[in-house]
């Protein structure tokens, strides 16, 4: 009801031909999925071009929502009923500054990936199917981002999983890939149960789970209900960004090809949960308890991808560790409040630039390096593959922070805004403010071992390797990125973005770091430096050495090889239980439930055996029968007489 | 003479059918035995008819004798047409239709 008002409002105020039209975003890529998925191999020929022109067109789409969201401000379009029972529910979207943030990041970095798909999939026999996979993730991270209730951003959740399950497992004729996809799909479930009760407390509480119903009017709510939704809704974001302590299959799902991993992995679908915490503002906002259970899972999550990255040799693995920690920064700005949670999407959005052109490299260098992605294996490609070269260390400064590029904007705000403390609670901004600090020395320590152990030092590759720099499509994409990683930061500081995005959230106020901001800056650059010259003097310099086996290690660096043990966590606390609960449950069941039907048959079987000896075919036997009951009637006849 | 002695000629006579229907193979016997029987109960039929001095009894004996030759027409039929086509009128071998 209450929504049906305010979408009544809304669309009364101006035409906005284009916000009506945005559904055609999500649909466009939705229906050519739909068409590559049931065209089958007819559609080999010309299915990635399909694809990448839906992409485009949904880019295109966007751009004039957007223009129309800068002119006529933001605007909630109920596009059909959907659920009318006990409450009703309609089927609509919600253009706001958050969403069209998000809409333009999915479309365009989700072009340029599709375009960059086209060469390196083109050996790929199901490269349609690929297509198809992409398109259709595509329009569930719209509908996700576009929803507005809960209930229709769940759809899009579960959208996105789907897909992420079926590209990180596509090529599952390898069983550790498959097993990659199911852990990660399982890992997602865990989350969306999460979501889930949030939406049940939020019905129980509102009779609806709109936004324009639910968040207004959060605050009506007691503490001790807001914290529950929170923490659900944690919970769930947790689940789908890989935040502690559900981060573990993120590393696996680097198994999907590395376009995959570059769109989904790393700059859209792992930072849903980051949309889901900021688009749920008002209600952490009367939550201080959830708002600081935020704060804890960025803080350890930030620590913990940035030591597991220092340790992988896997240079996909390490980049997922990144995005991990990346993510870890970006809850931890959401959990600061408002004002964080500027900085938190302005992070997302560099970051979903400079980490896909990353990826992107990635996939380039293993392109030329027959899909090796063993960094030990590599050495000296910067002579060899000039523009791979140029794109990854626009993103490696970029994520490392160094003034001007892109991350220096957004990762040095967030640093800064961790040290700022909620009233009394000066420890609180110490003790983020330096883990966030300190995660950027280890973040510059491991991507400079990364860039250096690839692009510098001395050549360590198999005989067989024999490094080319790849084809056009896949550079302009990387180039396309790496533009965006030097001046990223800049444009959205100079355009300023904190300003376009405060509509779309609560109100907040400035609050001052416990030491100087210019302290913070610098202290934050002398650890960044500190960090890559101990990478070049260990990984880069001439002098240095670098065995293609990974050398015998301490402690610590073991435990960072195998993820800090999560796994082995993971798998002594839920799989082994599991695994008894089932196998006494398939034991119960072969032996009380089968065993009970099975023992009826037999008995049944063994009677009617009995009796059917009595079926010998012989006429004269079954005359004997029938004078033998005569007999028995009428002796019964007779005794009732007497 | 008392009804008695009636029904104990009748009881007699059905036994020895049954005993016939049971034990003989050949189907024209059995066939006989069966006839034996009905006219037990025939016989049984008139003697009480006599007793009472009414008519339904003996009409109960003649609707048996007409259901009786039409059973004998039918079931003839059946014998000789079973004895045509497998050369065997015993009862024990007529087993076709056995589960």
């Amino acid at each position: 009801m209450i929504n049906n008002v305010i979408l009544a409002a809304s669309t009364a105020e101006g035409g906005q031909a284009a916000a009506r039209s945005a559904w055609l975003v999500i649909a466009i890529p939705l229906i050519s999925a739909g068409l590559l998925l049931l065209a089958g191999r007819k559609a080999d020929k010309w299915g990635h071009l399909l694809g990448v022109a839906a992409s485009a067109a949904s880019f295109v789409i966007s751009l004039w929502v957007f223009a129309d969201l800068l002119k006529n401000g933001s605007s909630d379009i109920n596009l059909a009923w959907w659920i009318n029972g006990g409450f009703t529910l309609d089927f609509g979207l919600q253009i706001d500054q958050l969403s069209m943030a998000f809409v333009l990041l999915v479309t365009f970095v989700g072009t340029l990936i599709h375009i960059y798909s086209i060469a390196y999939m083109a050996h790929d026999r199901d490269r349609r199917r690929f297509f198809a996979y992409l398109n259709l993730f595509v329009a569930a991270m719209l509908l996700l981002v576009l929803a507005n209730s809960y209930l229709v951003l769940f759809v899009g959740w579960e959208g996105v999983g789907l897909a992420s399950y079926l590209l990180i497992g596509f090529w599952n004729q390898r069983s550790e890939y498959a097993v990659a996809a199911k852990k990660a799909f399982i890992a997602n479930r865990v989350g969306d149960f999460g979501l889930l009760v949030a939406m049940m407390i939020m019905l129980g509480e509102f009779g609806s789970v709109s936004f324009a119903a639910v968040l207004p009017d959060a605050a009506v709510l007691s503490p001790t209900t807001l914290t529950l939704i929170g923490l659900a809704l944690l919970l769930a974001a947790c689940g789908k960004s890989a935040q502690f302590p559900l981060q573990s299959w993120l590393g696996d799902a680097m198994a999907g090809p590395t376009p995959v991993s570059a769109l989904i992995h790393a700059a859209t679908m792992v930072t849903a949960g980051v949309y889901l915490v900021v688009r749920s503002g008002p209600i952490f906002e009367g939550a201080p308890g959830a708002r600081l259970a935020v704060l804890i899972v960025g803080a350890v999550t930030l620590l913990y991808g940035a030591i597991v990255g220092c340790a992988k040799d896997d240079m996909k693995k390490a980049l997922a560790a990144s995005t991990m920690s990346q993510i870890g920064y970006m809850m931890l700005a959401a959990g600061l409040g408002p004002v964080g949670a500027v900085f938190a999407i302005m992070h997302l959005l560099t970051h979903g630039f400079f980490k896909a052109g990353l990826f992107l490299g990635a996939g380039s260098v293993m392109h030329a390096m027959r899909d090796q992605v063993d960094m030990r294996r590599f050495g000296a490609l910067g002579k060899f593959m000039k523009i791979t070269w140029l794109t990854m260390m626009a993103g490696w400064l970029a994520i490392l922070g160094i003034p001007p590029f892109a991350g220096f904007f957004s990762k040095d705000k967030i640093i800064e805004q961790a040290f700022v403390a909620p009233a009394g609670q000066v420890w609180q901004g110490w003790a983020f403010g330096l883990v966030a600090m300190f995660g950027a020395g280890l973040t510059a320590f491991y991507m400079s071992r990364l860039f250096f152990m690839v692009f510098q030092g001395k050549a360590r590759w198999t005989d067989d390797q024999h490094p080319h720099e790849s084809p056009g499509l896949m550079t302009v994409p990387m180039v396309i990125l790496a533009l965006g990683s030097v001046f990223g930061g800049l444009i959205l500081t100079v355009v300023k973005f904190d300003d376009y995005l405060a509509p779309a959230l609560v109100e907040g106020h400035h609050g001052e770091p416990v030491v100087n901001a210019y302290a913070i800056m610098a202290a934050t650059l002398v650890l960044v430096l500190a960090g890559a010259w101990i990478a070049w003097a260990k990984f880069g310099s001439a002098k240095a050495v670098v065995p293609v086996l990974p050398p015998a290690a301490d402690g610590l660096v073991r435990a960072a090889r195998a993820d800090l043990y999560q796994d082995t966590v993971n798998h002594g606390l839920f799989v082994r239980p599991g695994q008894a609960l089932v196998a006494g449950a398939t034991k119960t069941d072969n032996s009380v439930v089968d065993g009970a039907v099975r023992g009826l048959a037999w008995l049944f079987l063994r009677t009617g055996g009995l009796i059917a000896r009595l079926q010998n075919g012989y006429a004269r036997s079954y005359a004997a029968t029938m004078l033998a009951g005569v007999i028995l009637l009428v002796a019964i006849v007779l005794a009732g007489r007497i | 003479m008392s009804v008695t002695a009636y029904l104990l000629l009748a009881s007699v006579i059905f036994v020895i059918g049954a005993t016939t229907v049971l034990v003989r193979r050949n189907s024209i016997v059995v066939f006989m035995g069966i006839e034996l029987m009905l006219n037990a109960a025939n016989l049984a039929f008139l003697a009480f008819a006599r007793m009472w001095g009414n008519v339904e009894g003996q009409l109960a004996a003649f609707f048996v004798m007409v259901v009786a030759a039409a059973e004998v027409v039918v079931g003839l039929a059946i014998i000789v047409s079973l004895f045509r086509t497998r050369r065997t009128v015993s009862v024990d071998d007529e087993n076709l239709l056995r589960h």
